[in-house]
């Protein structure tokens, strides 16, 4: 999955999330980053905010990256939950662009908020005017930049819409706290922030319990 | 036998060794008033003595982890995969030390060596020795050699066991522990398995209670079976069935019980040539050493209170066919890691090769091996900046 996680990573221009993300977590706050890929994030906030944490990575590549990046990763599969961390083991729980590809969005969510006080995640709209366009007018799975692949080779299989997601926080108790919804390049601006179901390409939630 | 010496080995190399006066107080009970240690050293120690990593042997393994002590030496060190000029542990860049541990029957003090006090070879008399043994004995070598504090201490399997003890025992004395195909502690089937090989030594006719060097004999065939269930423990089913499958020798049954497959002959090879190789006393003593490995029941029940008193980064790694230290065993050393909020990394190779996978060259196992080893080897040198 997290070979996945990291194609899907490649059509992000920039990692703008990351700084996005990085501006939502205070000093000293311990980390946890799921698919955390080359160990960006957590390497940015070790060295910028003190913050220690662990990464969980599937992919050898991104493996290798990490342990020479000196950003702690654990191999493990997101699909196969977290019970390995305690309740309530860190203040928060990082996972960018992968919850459409684990095989199951609901479950890892709740174990996110079990292990960490506040979850923070980033996923691709799929209730944009483009991808709906798509759908509409060509009668076909949409394929674009930013979901460049076919629908049956894709590793996304559980794409929601932001709808769909703030409908699934309210039916499980999930708070949120701060909401982005940036375009492609993580830019926010005016008809996204009105329409985020219309307009946003990528969203980035804060939630608690 | 090496025509040339490959360019990524550390040549020809010399064994060193340390006399030690000083007595060693033993988790047994008893001391060893004073005792040898056999090692060698590949690469060289930098100005302040930053960039030295130890290397700690499994089971059956000695101070001759690499290079060749000769060019009529058929086979290089035993983790020559590992250890050289830029490979996963960089000669280039690190000073290597590995020695033979005390028990062991290379040429540092144990069973095969002289008893200072009687004049007589130890054999069965030698102290039975623990990891924990070990470690302060491999902490008296870095005191000789000047090393204040290992840049990291590696091991697999016996080995690994060793590298976290070194992180419990000394916590400020090393940079990074790297624990390879190892275990917190021995399973009851880890310990069913070793204690079919010691009875198989111990009720051979040929032991004599361990003085079998008196009656000019050794206890060939319990040495051979010890081996033989030893090495199956170290395969995986997927690796015998691809190297041996049910081939027979000769191509058809012969209703007998010599040798008819492959399995059988290969099996019997590797403990022939082992028994030849190894002492009998000190294969007991190894393996009671395994057994009794157990850091949390010494600190007080958890593995996590163990690990409390650990500073240093860690690297854990497993394969994913080995069943005598499985990922699973490493997991728990990762999680205690993690709840104690220490520095671990973590990866799981996938390979079909079993136990005896962290002595191979396998792509994957080096990669991850060697950038965490180049991040070490980064650290020392910005620090000695």
């Amino acid at each position: 999955m997290a070979n996945d996680v990291r194609r899907i990573r490649e059509w992000m221009p920039e990692r703008n999330d990351l700084s996005l993300i990085s501006d939502w977590i205070p000093r000293n706050a311990t980390v946890l980053d799921l698919g955390c890929g080359d160990g960006a994030l957590l390497a940015y906030l070790k060295a910028n905010k003190g913050v220690r944490g662990y990464g969980l990575e599937i992919d050898q590549d991104n493996l290798a990256a990490c342990f020479e990046n000196g950003v702690n990763v654990i191999e493990q599969d997101l699909d196969n939950g977290l019970d390995n961390f305690q309740n309530d083991r860190f203040d928060y729980v990082v996972m960018t662009q992968a919850l459409q590809a684990v095989l199951r969005p609901d479950r890892i969510l709740a174990e996110m908020l079990r292990v960490g006080r506040e979850a923070i995640i980033t996923f691709p709209n799929f209730g944009h005017w483009r991808v709906r366009s798509y759908l509409a007018f060509k009668g076909r799975m949409p394929v674009s930049s930013a979901l460049p692949y076919e629908w049956y080779d894709t590793p996304n299989i559980h794409l929601c819409t932001v709808n769909d997601f703030e409908t699934h926080c309210r039916k499980n108790d999930i708070r949120i706290i701060q909401r982005e919804v940036v375009n492609r390049d993580h830019r926010s601006s005016t008809l996204p922030r009105l329409l985020p179901n219309l307009f946003g390409e990528i969203a980035i939630y804060r939630v608690t319990r | 036998m090496p025509e040339s010496i490959p360019q990524d080995s550390v040549g020809l190399v010399q064994p060193h060794t340390l006399h030690v006066d000083q007595p060693l107080e033993l988790e047994c009970g008893r001391q060893l008033p004073s005792y040898d240690l056999v090692y060698e050293t590949y690469g060289n120690l930098n100005a302040s003595a930053s960039n030295a990593v130890l290397i700690c042997h499994a089971l059956s393994g000695h101070h001759h982890a690499a290079g060749y002590h000769s060019m009529d030496e058929k086979r290089p060190g035993w983790w020559d995969s590992c250890i050289g000029p830029g490979k996963p542990i960089d000669t280039n860049r690190f000073f290597v030390v590995c020695l033979n541990n005390l028990g062991g029957c290379h040429g540092s003090s144990g069973p095969t060596s002289t008893n200072p006090e009687t004049g007589q070879l130890w054999g069965p008399d030698f102290p039975m020795m623990t990891v924990k043994d070990w470690v302060k004995s491999q902490a008296r070598l870095a005191d000789a050699l000047g090393i204040e504090q290992w840049a990291a201490v590696v091991g697999g399997s016996l080995g690994g066991m060793q590298a976290l003890q070194w992180a419990i025992d000394f916590p400020e004395r090393l940079r990074h522990s790297v624990v390879i195909a190892a275990a917190p502690k021995l399973s009851a089937q880890n310990i069913a398995f070793n204690e079919v090989a010691r009875q198989s030594i111990l009720t051979d006719p040929n032991f004599h209670g361990g003085r079998y060097y008196l009656h000019d004999t050794y206890p060939r065939q319990g040495l051979i079976l010890a081996r033989m269930v030893g090495h199956i423990t170290y395969l995986s089913d997927d690796a015998m069935r691809m190297k041996f499958g049910r081939d027979l020798r000769s191509g058809r049954f012969h209703f007998g019980f010599d040798v008819e497959f492959q399995v059988e002959s290969y099996l019997r090879h590797q403990g022939e040539t082992f028994s030849r190789n190894f002492d009998a006393n000190t294969y007991l003593l190894m393996t009671k050493a395994l057994d009794y490995f157990d850091p949390a029941r010494e600190q007080g029940g958890t593995l996590e209170q163990a690990l409390e008193r650990t500073r240093c980064g860690f690297l854990v790694m497993s394969f994913n066919s080995d069943w005598r230290f499985s990922p699973e065993r490493s997991r728990e050393i990762v999680n205690a890691l993690t709840h104690v909020g220490r520095d671990v990394s973590y990866a799981e190779v996938d390979t079909p090769k079993g136990h005896d996978a962290f002595l191979l060259p396998i792509p994957e196992y080096v990669k991850l091996f060697g950038a965490y080893l180049r991040r070490v080897a980064d650290e020392v040198d910005a620090d000695g900046q």
